[in-house]
């Protein structure tokens, strides 16, 4: 017990609370103009901008996918199920420059995107093709078991009071998928949010353009700013504690509905 | 629990209502095919030709090639390194994830809720801000840095801070999947051992850790393999020393960046297998979870 807390402190919290320490060292002023600088407000831009669209892209197809997964068997199912974990696996470098060399105007995506006048690389899109890949898994893990659990006899009882198909998915299935697409949803913007290794590879990292905030910290740190760093980390910092609390909330709003059920 | 079982089920209760029902628990065809499509398009295109991309590009210059870029030296130094901090950092998460799931599985105290949000505190954060904390705590101008230097420790730059980076990261995994395995098992067998006279480290050798063994080995894949591939955290306190503090990602990028790209990519397939290893060790071990 005493071991946890000493562990936990020294690793975790303790390091954390230099963070705030070292906000601490700057007037509000300060850390006002730090932190809302022009360069740092185009960062959040891209960053909130591409994870936004990110997650709600892997709602939509991650869905699917789970559904694919659960309702239908078809040739490469297993195979499907098995590598939808490995952009949580894959190391977040390895991530970045594969998608690159992929959506590349040369690579295997890329050149087919390239007449179409899309270019992927380098670009705004680039940051969302590398946010939606490393959350996709999310989506799809939290959607599946819910799924799983739904019972037949619900939507077969529903049926035979006589409601379409679409009935029974839009006031049946929905709503009990609901809980846990919210919470996919969540944990995926989370982790694009402070994703770093996926995106550099494929962004360019242009000023204002194609640069993430988890990259404007990275350039401060390396410029020894570090009082520029730390006003850009704490809003990350408070983002995400808001995101955890959403996602434990939505989870804890899952169970009751559960519960319920 | 296919289409054709539940036709059958409803077949046997409303006789009438079977054909009607199908209809009504089941898409049309052309749904169905079209949301398996779509499945498997996103998914090869998002992760099958990517992965493919990786072997294809390192291989690009023949296999003379690939070997020689994963046997530089400065590959090699990357590899023993990665090798080295992942095997501080996992045992020290190892220990500390027993200690906290049981903690929090066997008694109830003041604050355990709050103890298990922040044991996933490191999955909300930044990596960049992961190896941040530890620059600001140990680097130049850092809280606790002066005075370290000045007794010849070098945290920053240097091995001492990629394993902290490294066990920040990794931190909650082994925790994470203990807690609900020792919730589930519950404590009347180790209350058994203790009335029996066994002690505290028999009771968990023989008692507990049987008990645990799976998840706790699955808690330490998914821990080695963040441990191995760790990116940002680590970026951020490395110091990117050639042959010195590069770890096996790392390699990757300053390869990248220096347009060495055939290389980047067969060093990039070396953590290829070390993710589709752990995955494969993942699925075998998490058959086993759900046995026991």
């Amino acid at each position: 017990m005493g071991y946890t807390l000493v562990y936990l402190s020294l690793i975790v919290l303790i390091p954390l609370a230099t963070l705030v320490v070292k906000t601490a060292e700057l007037s509000p002023g300060e850390l006002w103009a730090l932190a809302t600088s022009r360069r740092a407000i185009a960062s959040y831009q891209v960053t909130f901008g591409a994870s936004l669209v990110a997650a709600l892209v892997n709602a939509a197809f991650g869905t699917a996918i789970a559904w694919a997964l659960v309702r239908y068997r078809f040739p490469g199912r297993a195979l499907v199920d098995a590598i939808v974990d490995v952009p949580f696996a894959l190391p977040t470098a390895v991530s970045g420059l594969a998608l690159t060399a992929v959506f590349a105007p040369t690579g295997w995506i890329g050149r087919w995107l390239a007449p179409l006048g899309i270019q992927a690389v380098f670009t705004p899109l680039g940051i969302t093709l590398a946010l939606i890949f490393i959350g996709l898994p999310f989506v799809v893990r939290t959607v599946q078991p819910v799924l799983e659990d739904l019972e037949a006899e619900v939507e077969e009882a529903a049926a035979v009071l006589g409601a379409t198909r679409w009935q029974t998915l839009t006031r049946i299935i929905v709503p009990a998928l609901t809980p846990a697409l919210l919470t996919g949803f969540a944990l995926a913007f989370a982790r694009a949010i402070g994703e770093y290794g996926s995106v550099v590879f494929i962004s360019g990292n242009k000023q204002f353009e194609t640069e993430i905030t988890p990259l404007l910290i990275m350039t401060r740190l390396e410029q020894f700013d570090y009082a520029g760093a730390t006003a850009l980390a704490l809003v990350m910092l408070i983002v995400s504690f808001a995101m955890l609390l959403a996602i434990n909330g939505l989870g804890a709003w899952a169970r009751r509905r559960a519960g319920h059920a | 629990m296919g289409a054709p079982a539940r036709g059958a089920r409803m077949m046997e209760t409303r006789g009438i209502a079977a054909p009607l029902a199908a209809a009504a628990t089941d898409e049309p065809a052309w749904v169905r095919r079209i949301v398996i499509a779509v499945a498997i398009a996103f998914v090869g295109a998002f992760v099958l030709v990517p992965l493919a991309a990786v072997f294809a590009e390192a291989f690009k210059a023949g296999l003379a090639a690939y070997g020689r870029a994963i046997t530089d030296p400065a590959a090699l130094s990357a590899v023993k390194l990665t090798f080295l901090a992942a095997a501080i950092a996992v045992p020290l998460n190892v220990v500390f994830g027993i200690a906290a799931s049981w903690a929090i599985a066997r008694f109830r105290f003041p604050g355990r809720s709050i103890l298990t949000a922040l044991i996933d505190l490191p999955l909300a954060v930044s990596p960049v801000i992961a190896g941040m904390v530890f620059v600001l705590l140990f680097g130049k101008q850092g809280l606790i840095g002066p005075w370290l230097t000045g007794h010849g420790i070098q945290v920053i730059f240097a091995l001492p801070g990629i394993v902290l980076a490294t066990t920040f990261v990794t931190f909650p995994f082994v925790a994470r999947e203990l807690i609900p395995v020792m919730e589930a098992q519950g404590a009347e067998e180790e209350e058994a051992a203790i009335v029996l006279g066994a002690t505290g480290w028999q009771t968990f050798l023989r008692i507990t850790l049987p008990k645990i063994k799976w998840g706790l080995l699955f808690g330490v894949v998914l821990c080695t393999a963040r441990a191995m591939g760790e990116f940002g955290a680590v970026s951020v306190v490395s110091g990117h020393i050639r042959g010195r503090t590069n770890t096996l990602p790392l390699h990757v990028e300053i390869l990248y960046n220096e347009y060495e790209y055939q290389a980047a990519f067969a060093v990039a397939s070396l953590l290829v297998v070390l993710a589709l290893a752990s995955l494969v060790a993942r699925r075998i071990i998490g058959r086993r979870v759900e046995a026991t």
